[in-house]
């Protein structure tokens, strides 16, 4: 950081990224709920897709630790011993995670390892699996129309156009954007106001002494509130989990005839806009200490959140849909 | 077994020193923060701020992320300025800014061994520093005579009385629904003046903070010089992008 000629631009760029990622990874997901991309025939697709979040998560949180500041020790502290709220093997699990009685020269040791070796190595395989999926099934448009049903003379769907140049040459222009708000964060505001690097990382960890005020970084706060909004520890970690993993079983509890939102009836668009206000609001209350109004809200959105995917076999069988075209509607700007 | 115990009495601190937020709120002053008002840009007031830290700072804490060299370089001093004017510890200009005082001896005279002074501002921000400086009042009741309104019970002397003088904190009481008396904290006092007039002691003050915001991110000014660059190429090449990708997909229709 200061020793290591442009050491400074490799770590900001580093701690930016993880951001980043997770931002990014939010709206490939939120397109992806949009367009009802994880239908059917993209299960498989999808669920390495969830696979990838839950490597990421994982990737995030082992290396939040590395730092060894004082919110990396005490956030390692408190999700580890979320582990402790599993009956019966409990205690001996989160003793197992740590390699020791507390978060120790150890827990960092493994930490490290999982976090530059395994993870990444995880990573990069369940992205070509996320790729090798994507092929089977082709991608999904706008429409949410299969591009496949019509075909001209030479077999080559009417609706489709190839990958390069057309989206190689549109990427540019997105990744150009992504960029530009990405350097603008690494030159301009790397703590994102304490956001991407919080204020209490910058004192070593202390053993002895916590943080004021212990929070996740943004990425896990949505989770973090729904964890804070129940009274009861083992109920709260196992919501919590159930809270992420819900993802998963997206195509099932589908039950709508259509794919994209432009067809979609006004249930779905209510339960859709209401789940992603629910998570950005408990994202944020996840990031306040708790006071009885905060927790009250988090109860509320947590609800909300939950009942997006729970009625959703409900809801999206009796929407009232819009018919949906042959192909798809492209006008040429 | 020891371990159990260990575990207790890690236990008991953390318990302790949870409490202690509240407790310290309850004696009123959260909400007192000055704004510093710096500037890393001067680069005279980093050479002043510099001078402060070395006379008045240096002395018990460190600040051992931070060379000397590469300091007095981006603060605009020559390796001689520096040799003659900062480094009285006779280390060497690639040194680190270090000094004696072990940090047992530390814990032992003080209660607390003082912190590492690098990353300060960054941990609790200029603001809440440059308030700390100018927030001790007397309070016979402490070993050093002084407390501070930033934060109560500091084990930290007013190092700084010389220049600020002595100043006495006036408080407010009022009694709340349950009949307790609450103070509150209402302004400060000069009992004696100091050697500099509150308007050089803010500026005094501010240019020391000055220099730990430099302290705690050196690269800060040319991290900011470059991003515009970066920027401008950036912007460029995404124009060039989008021109590119309109002239491609004239073709779909």
């Amino acid at each position: 950081m200061r020793d290591v000629e442009w050491g400074w631009l490799i770590r900001y760029i580093h701690s930016t990224g993880a951001s980043a990622f997770f931002i990014v990874v939010y709206l490939h997901m939120f397109r992806a709920l949009l367009y009802g991309s994880y239908q059917k025939p993209r299960e498989l697709l999808w669920i390495f897709g969830m696979l990838i979040y839950f490597a990421l998560m994982a990737e995030g949180f082992f290396g939040y630790l590395l730092p060894w500041g004082n919110m990396s020790y005490w956030g390692a502290q408190v999700i580890v011993s979320l582990f402790g709220a599993i009956p019966v093997v409990g205690d001996s699990l989160t003793e197992w995670i740590r390699g020791d009685f507390y978060i120790s020269d150890v827990t960092l040791n493994r930490f490290f390892a999982l976090h530059v070796v395994a993870i990444p190595f995880a990573l990069v395989f369940l992205v070509i699996a996320h790729l090798m999926a994507l092929h089977e099934v082709g991608s999904n448009n706008p429409d949410g129309v299969d591009i496949k049903k019509v075909k001209g003379p030479d077999g080559i769907p009417l609706d489709g156009i190839a990958f390069h140049p057309y989206y190689t040459v549109k990427d540019m222009v997105g990744l150009g954007v992504f960029l530009i708000l990405f350097a603008l964060v690494v030159f301009f505001a790397p703590t994102m106001g304490g956001y991407f690097l919080e204020h209490a990382n910058f004192d070593p960890a202390n053993a002895l002494q916590t943080p004021p005020h212990i929070a996740p970084v943004w990425y896990f706060t949505p989770f973090y509130a729904i964890l804070r909004a129940v009274p009861s520890k083992p109920l709260g970690a196992a919501l919590m989990g159930v809270a992420v993993v819900l993802f998963v079983f997206l195509p099932w509890l589908d039950r709508g005839k259509v794919r994209s939102i432009r067809y979609r009836g006004p249930l779905f668009k209510f339960f859709l806009f209401s789940f992603a206000i629910s998570f950005v609001a408990l994202g944020y209350l996840g990031l306040q200490p708790p006071t009885p109004a905060y927790t009250m809200a988090a109860r509320v959105f947590t609800v909300v959140y939950f009942a997006f995917f729970l009625l959703m076999p409900w809801y999206s069988s009796i929407d009232k849909t819009k018919p949906v075209p042959t192909r798809v509607t492209y006008h040429a700007h | 077994m020891r371990t159990d115990r260990h575990k207790q009495k890690i236990l008991a601190v953390v318990a302790v020193l949870a409490a202690l937020p509240p407790v310290c709120l309850a004696a009123g002053g959260e909400t007192y923060v000055e704004k510093a008002n710096n500037d890393i840009h001067n680069q005279a007031s980093l050479q002043r701020g510099a001078k402060n830290f070395v006379n008045y700072c240096l002395g018990c804490h460190t600040a051992k992320y931070v060379r000397y060299n590469r300091m007095a370089a981006d603060i605009g001093l020559t390796e001689r300025q520096l040799t003659e004017n900062l480094l009285w510890s006779g280390d060497s200009p690639h040194a680190t800014m270090t000094n004696g005082l072990h940090a047992d001896d530390g814990k032992q005279w003080f209660g607390v061994a003082p912190p590492d002074l690098s990353l300060i501002a960054r941990s609790k921000g200029t603001d809440y520093v440059y308030t700390f400086l100018k927030s001790f009042y007397a309070d016979p009741a402490k070993g050093t005579g002084v407390n501070n309104l930033s934060l109560p019970g500091t084990a930290m002397p007013h190092v700084l009385w010389e220049l600020q003088g002595t100043q006495e904190a006036v408080w407010e009481g009022h009694t709340d629904a349950q009949g307790n008396v609450q103070k509150q904290f209402k302004e400060f006092k000069l009992a004696n003046p100091g050697k500099l007039t509150p308007e050089e002691y803010d500026a005094f003050v501010r240019d020391t903070v000055n220099f730990l915001e430099y302290i705690g991110e050196p690269v800060q000014a040319r991290r900011q010089a470059l991003g515009y660059w970066v920027i401008a190429f950036l912007v460029f090449f995404t124009l060039l992008a989008y021109a590119l990708k309109k002239e491609y997909w004239k073709d779909v229709k």
